[in-house]
């Protein structure tokens, strides 16, 4: 979706700004959200791509205006409505008072914990051949999709040349709405800065987005 | 953030306090409410917070780091397949897959971004800090990367090229920092303690010896 969490090129942000000695959190409930969005997706709740099109769909005007771990929870409320494991009421209570929709993985429990510290795995054997290879001039194609995508905007339209092949991942164009896995060939795809930016861009800057084969046409 | 209150809760949107207290609770609800109906128990929560506190962080990656600085035939490995290559070392063995580490070089200089969200490399670096999330950076990293080096106070010379990595997909990327001089002979141990969590980002430089951090 264009959304506004899509933010590559995007003017008027203002400069980074580092937080000396930043802490790991800045208050107890930003942990406990990360946890709770940890947790409920290693129980099935839902996969990754469900819970970063959900944190995308919210209003721009609360995309932009909440930090970090309020998105976190925002997505994640919206999210479990959605499918059902908790009601308005509940939310609005602050109490369970439905009956639990059973998930997929069960109850995540303590000595689960050590499981998810290590990253998931997204390489799946490959349904079909590579259709480009290392050195092939592509085009990000010109699409649009309302739901989730993982090709920005500032790339598409614009000509790059493949330089890796990371073999076939979960597509998440597919599995952010619950259409399956659709396994697709990846690769890292590089643009030089003036293709994407213009004539008057920095001719040092080259910028690289990892990128599926249904996002790319030969160019 | 400063800029975290809720539209209807004008009044509070002044006072941080008060709108940290309203997200504490509507969290501690939420965990309630998932507790009660038997989704999660709270001690699985309290280990998921702890390791991240205390187990997984920058100095998982430094250790990669020094020892590639070291070890030519690791570092080998490691820029051919990072996650192979990571994965033989006993004390950061959780980096799962799809670790590509990039070399900075005096004619290349790399910067990680996601534009799209916030993919960053969890168990090479822990969770990422808010400017990584955030708008500034998002935004500009892929479009004006010197600008967003100047916002760091570092500059790179005007011939190197510069490569931003956008983290668009499940691959995870480790700038594997220059070396700084004046560190022949040093061991693994004391290289890693010059590896700073945004040189693995590339909005910083390994420290020097002598200088101060």
């Amino acid at each position: 979706m264009n959304g506004v969490h899509d933010m590559g090129g995007m003017d008027g942000f203002g400069k980074v700004e580092v937080e000396p000695n930043e802490p790991l959190f800045h208050a107890a409930w930003e942990a406990r959200t990360m946890a709770l969005v940890r947790a409920m997706g290693a129980a099935g709740a839902f996969n990754i791509d469900t819970s970063r099109f959900y944190r995308e769909a919210l209003p721009p005007h609360v995309y932009l205006s909440s930090s970090y771990y309020k998105k976190w929870l925002l997505g994640l409320e919206d999210l479990l409505l959605d499918k059902g494991y908790v009601g308005r009421e509940e939310i609005d209570a602050g109490q369970a008072m439905m009956p639990a929709k059973p998930l997929k993985r069960g109850k995540f429990t303590r000595d689960q914990v050590e499981r998810i510290m290590t990253r998931g795995q997204f390489g799946r054997p490959a349904p079909a051949p590579a259709k480009f290879k290392a050195g092939d001039r592509v085009r990000a194609k010109n699409i649009h999709p309302a739901t989730h995508t993982r090709l920005p905007r500032y790339v598409r339209g614009h000509i790059g040349v493949v330089e890796r092949d990371h073999g076939c991942h979960v597509f998440p164009d597919s599995a952010a709405i619950e259409a399956g896995e659709n396994p697709q060939w990846l690769y890292t795809v590089v643009f030089d800065g003036r293709e994407l930016w213009g004539e008057d861009a920095d001719p040092t800057v080259k910028v690289s987005v990892d990128a599926f084969e249904p996002y790319l046409e030969p160019a | 953030m400063a800029h975290d209150g809720d539209d209807h809760d004008h009044a509070h949107d002044h006072q941080h306090g008060s709108e940290l207290s309203e997200m504490q609770i509507r969290v501690r609800a939420l965990e309630s409410i998932l507790t009660e109906k038997g989704y999660v128990e709270p001690a699985a929560l309290d280990a998921i917070i702890e390791a991240y506190e205390t187990k997984i962080g920058p100095h998982n990656g430094a250790r990669v780091v020094a020892k590639a600085w070291t070890d030519p035939t690791f570092k080998k490995a490691l820029l051919e397949d990072a996650t192979k290559a990571v994965s033989t070392l006993g004390h950061v063995s959780r980096v799962g897959d799809h670790l590509v580490a990039v070399e900075n070089t005096p004619q290349r200089h790399n910067m990680v971004v996601c534009t799209l969200c916030s993919c960053y490399p969890w168990e090479m670096l822990g969770l990422p800090p808010v400017w990584y999330k955030a708008a500034p950076y998002r935004s500009r990293a892929v479009k004006d990367p010197r600008g967003v080096l100047a916002d760091f106070g570092i500059s790179v010379p005007k011939e190197t090229e510069i490569r931003v990595w956008d983290s668009t997909a499940e691959t995870r990327f480790l700038v594997l920092p220059m070396r700084p001089a004046g560190t022949e002979g040093w061991s693994e141990e004391q290289l890693a303690t010059l590896v700073t969590r945004d040189s693995m980002i590339g909005t910083g430089f390994a420290k020097t010896p002598g200088a101060p951090s």
